[in-house]
């Protein structure tokens, strides 16, 4: 069998339905062998950044490995930040880049890029293959690693002499990888130890980051908040994990986090960290973050765990499977439930406390629409229809999780670790391929927009009915709040006021587009929005000076608040 | 502080690279670095040596234990281990040196692998210790070239030292 056949019928047995990609003269042989293959729907990006994204995108919103296929040399350097985004947030990916025939390598050959040492650091593993004979063990080494343990991307570079050759086709079984054993099932002993833990605490904490979603845990913890009572936040990466209508929860910690969760931190004594962590921009000043609780941390890769605080228990494991382990510990040595309901009665007062003294909130304007007034609006207009939300870069990254109710995971489409501007649009049409029928929204800046802003076309040619609504405050608008706290209002670089007509764009594109600029036509264009059986475009005109708060400044610690 | 790692990979390309990132990545220089395979040719053996912080260089384990092709890291600095060193020294010589030379290396247990009139070539193995002890001896008498392989290192059996 050709290499090219290898390929597609090794992708086929992974499960593969579809592939975002681009095609370029070292993999035009693959392009070839998709075309008429029923099985994997091929998805024409327009830009490889945007591929990757759309990639990771589908990937996030279904738990399954997202595919990339690229060219060589450029088309490999193009998929590297969308890689970086994916490898930051533990997200599943086997990109596929051309390469120069193995003869020609190290030679500066035409369109050669030394691509899997450039993507070296900012994947999970990568492979050259140099060898047909290779090929199908590689792509099922690839899937396996890109998948176990803590989930990342991977890549298999394809001299094309290796797509061109010849093998017989045999798609192994079993991966052997000697070097490679995640750890999934938590050591019993320290299972033990943190329930007791746990359960004597007085005032107990529970934060959860990524992990949850990506091992899927939420059930798992929605059983151990519900059964001890104890009050719960998430990070930005968590959303989607826990119910946002339950009363033990208090939404997002960090810097943009709510008043009752940071000090609920900084009052815990039992902080028990479910696959987050300790990220700088949830802990504020390390010294004074949570100090005086005692810390457990569950997670699957042991270098996050005692990283940057320190972890009394620490507890190496897949979340999900961990969890059912200290419930089971629980359902043994735990007392009824009307116990903690009494035993952290006191608590959970203090917290809902905090709760109502200090509600997320903002001064409506009659005369010009407030971000955090769009969100929240297009929240209660989706109540109940399971959207999926994609964000950029910048506030309105952070009024989304702040306004708009998420209550399923694998719902909220962000950039967390690397804050990729012009994350949102790829990322939303990859959810949108997945799931044509749910309803998918690319909330945007205008600055992030902007920079993927050519998949645009992606959505046309695949007739996806995804959503966008810009929020629109003509200025790169996170940088000019720090430059409004920071620097003197001193605004470099982040005026966007020359920017293009965002619905002559979307038109000249072929979607449907509005534009809003008033506060009492809010809360129809939005509702036109989403209810166009089409792809369609929001122009959201917003109050171009408003900020994010609460705000925690850069090195400060978690209490000492912005507040609005 | 100096720590000393040996780290069993892999023995294929990219391997030497991804290791050696995770220390360049921090601005850490590697001090000395071996690799050669073991008796199992598809496994070799990294003796890392480098000046880091603690917690740093226990950040750097997790992670090259977290890698792919990384079979399993040992920190010889919490155990007890031998620990040998080879280094090649030429010497420029003359009527006046030759004799001290010799004396010096006979000392250190160490030979002459290549002569010519104007130079000895000296071959000494030990640990760190001994090789820089004899290269700050032989310093004055004029080295032309130095060749050091760099830690090779494996732990003893009986843990008592
Ligand atoms: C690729 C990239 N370049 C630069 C930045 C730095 N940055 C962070 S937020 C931001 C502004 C984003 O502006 P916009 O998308 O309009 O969102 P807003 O903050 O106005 O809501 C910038 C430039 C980044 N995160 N990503
Ligand atoms: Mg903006």
């Amino acid at each position: 069998m050709k290499g090219y056949n290898i390929i597609v019928e090794s992708l086929k047995k992974e499960g593969v339905d579809t592939i975002f990609g681009y095609p370029g003269g070292a993999i035009m042989a693959i392009d070839d062998a998709l075309m008429d293959e029923k099985e994997i729907h091929y998805i024409l990006a327009r830009h490889e950044q945007g591929a990757t994204h759309e990639a990771d995108g589908y990937a996030r919103a279904t738990g399954k490995v997202g595919v990339v296929l690229a060219t060589s040399g450029p088309g490999a350097t193009n998929t590297i930040t969308g890689i970086a985004t994916a490898y930051m947030d533990s997200v599943p990916l086997v990109v596929l880049t051309g390469q120069v025939p193995t003869t020609l390598i190290g030679n500066d050959a035409f369109q050669e890029a030394d691509t899997v040492g450039i993507s070296r650091p900012c994947t999970k593993h990568n492979f050259l293959v140099k060898d047909v004979t290779e090929l199908a063990r590689t792509i099922k080494e690839a899937f396996y690693i890109a998948k176990s343990g803590k989930p990342g991307p991977v890549l298999i570079d394809l001299p094309k002499d290796v797509i061109l050759g010849e093998s017989r086709f045999v798609y192994p079984k079993n991966v052997k990888l000697s070097g490679y054993n995640p750890t999934t099932k938590g050591n019993p002993h320290q299972i033990e130890k943190v329930t007791k833990a746990l359960l004597e605490s007085k005032k107990p904490l529970l934060y959860i980051g990524g992990g949850a979603i990506s091992s899927n845990a939420s059930g798992q913890i929605a059983q151990l908040a519900n059964r001890l009572q104890i009050p719960v936040f998430v990070t930005l990466m968590g959303q989607g994990a826990f119910d946002p209508e339950s009363e033990l929860f208090l939404g997002m910690a960090g810097m943009h986090g709510t008043y009752s969760s940071n000090m609920a931190i900084q009052n815990c004594d039992f902080l028990f960290s479910l696959g987050a962590r300790f990220d700088d921009r949830i802990t504020g000043k390390l010294d004074e973050f949570a100090a005086r609780a005692k810390i457990a941390h569950i997670d699957v890769d042991p270098v996050s765990i005692g990283k940057n605080v320190i972890t009394e228990y620490p507890i190496v494991g897949d979340l999900k499977n961990v969890l059912d382990q200290i419930l089971e510990v629980m359902e043994r040595i735990a007392e009824p439930v009307d116990f903690y309901k009494s035993k952290y009665k006191k608590w959970l007062e203090t917290v809902n406390r905090w709760k109502t003294e200090h509600r997320l909130d903002y001064k409506k304007n009659p005369d010009v629409i407030k971000p955090q007034q769009a969100i929240s609006c297009l929240s209660d207009i989706l109540a109940g229809k399971n959207p999926i939300i994609a964000v950029g870069v910048g506030q309105h990254q952070m009024w989304a999780p702040q306004y708009m109710k998420l209550s399923r995971p694998r719902s909220f489409l962000t950039s967390g670790g690397l804050g990729t501007m012009g994350y949102g649009l790829p990322a939303a049409i990859g959810a949108q391929t997945a799931y044509k029928d749910r309803i998918v929204v690319d909330i945007d800046g205008d600055g992030s927009f902007q920079m993927n802003i050519q998949e645009l076309a992606t959505i046309v040619q695949e007739k996806l009915k995804l959503k966008i609504m810009i929020i629109n405050n003509r200025y790169l608008g996170m940088v000019r709040q720090w430059q409004n706290l920071f620097f003197n209002n001193r605004y470099a670089h982040t005026d966007m006021t020359f920017q293009p007509d965002f619905v002559k764009v979307a038109d000249a594109y072929g979607i449907e587009a509005g534009r809003v600029s008033k506060p009492d036509e809010l809360n129809k264009a939005i509702r036109t929005m989403v209810e166009y059986d089409g792809a369609y475009l929001l122009d959201v005109i917003v109050d171009r000076l408003e900020n994010v708060y609460p705000m925690v400044p850069s090195g400060a610690p978690l209490d000492r608040m912005i507040l609005v | 502080m100096r720590i000393r790692l040996s780290v069993l990979v892999n023995n294929e390309y990219g391997v030497l690279s991804r290791v050696a990132n995770l220390f360049a990545a921090r601005g850490y220089n590697i001090e000395s670095l071996n690799v050669a395979p073991t008796h199992d040719e598809g496994v070799s053996r990294m003796t890392i040596v480098v000046e880091g912080e603690k917690e740093i260089v226990e950040q750097i384990e997790k992670q090259l234990n977290r890698m792919v092709n990384c079979l399993k890291v040992i920190n010889l600095n919490d155990q007890p281990a031998v620990e040998r060193e080879l280094v090649l020294i030429k010497m420029h010589t003359n009527d006046t040196n030759r004799a001290e030379i010799l004396r010096i290396t006979d000392i250190f247990r160490g030979n002459i692998v290549d002569l010519s009139p104007e130079s000895y070539t000296i071959a000494i193995s030990g640990d760190s210790g001994k090789i820089n002890a004899v290269i700050s001896l032989l310093r004055s008498f004029g080295i032309k070239e130095i060749a050091r392989t760099g830690l090779a290192a494996l732990t003893r059996e009986l843990k008592t030292n």
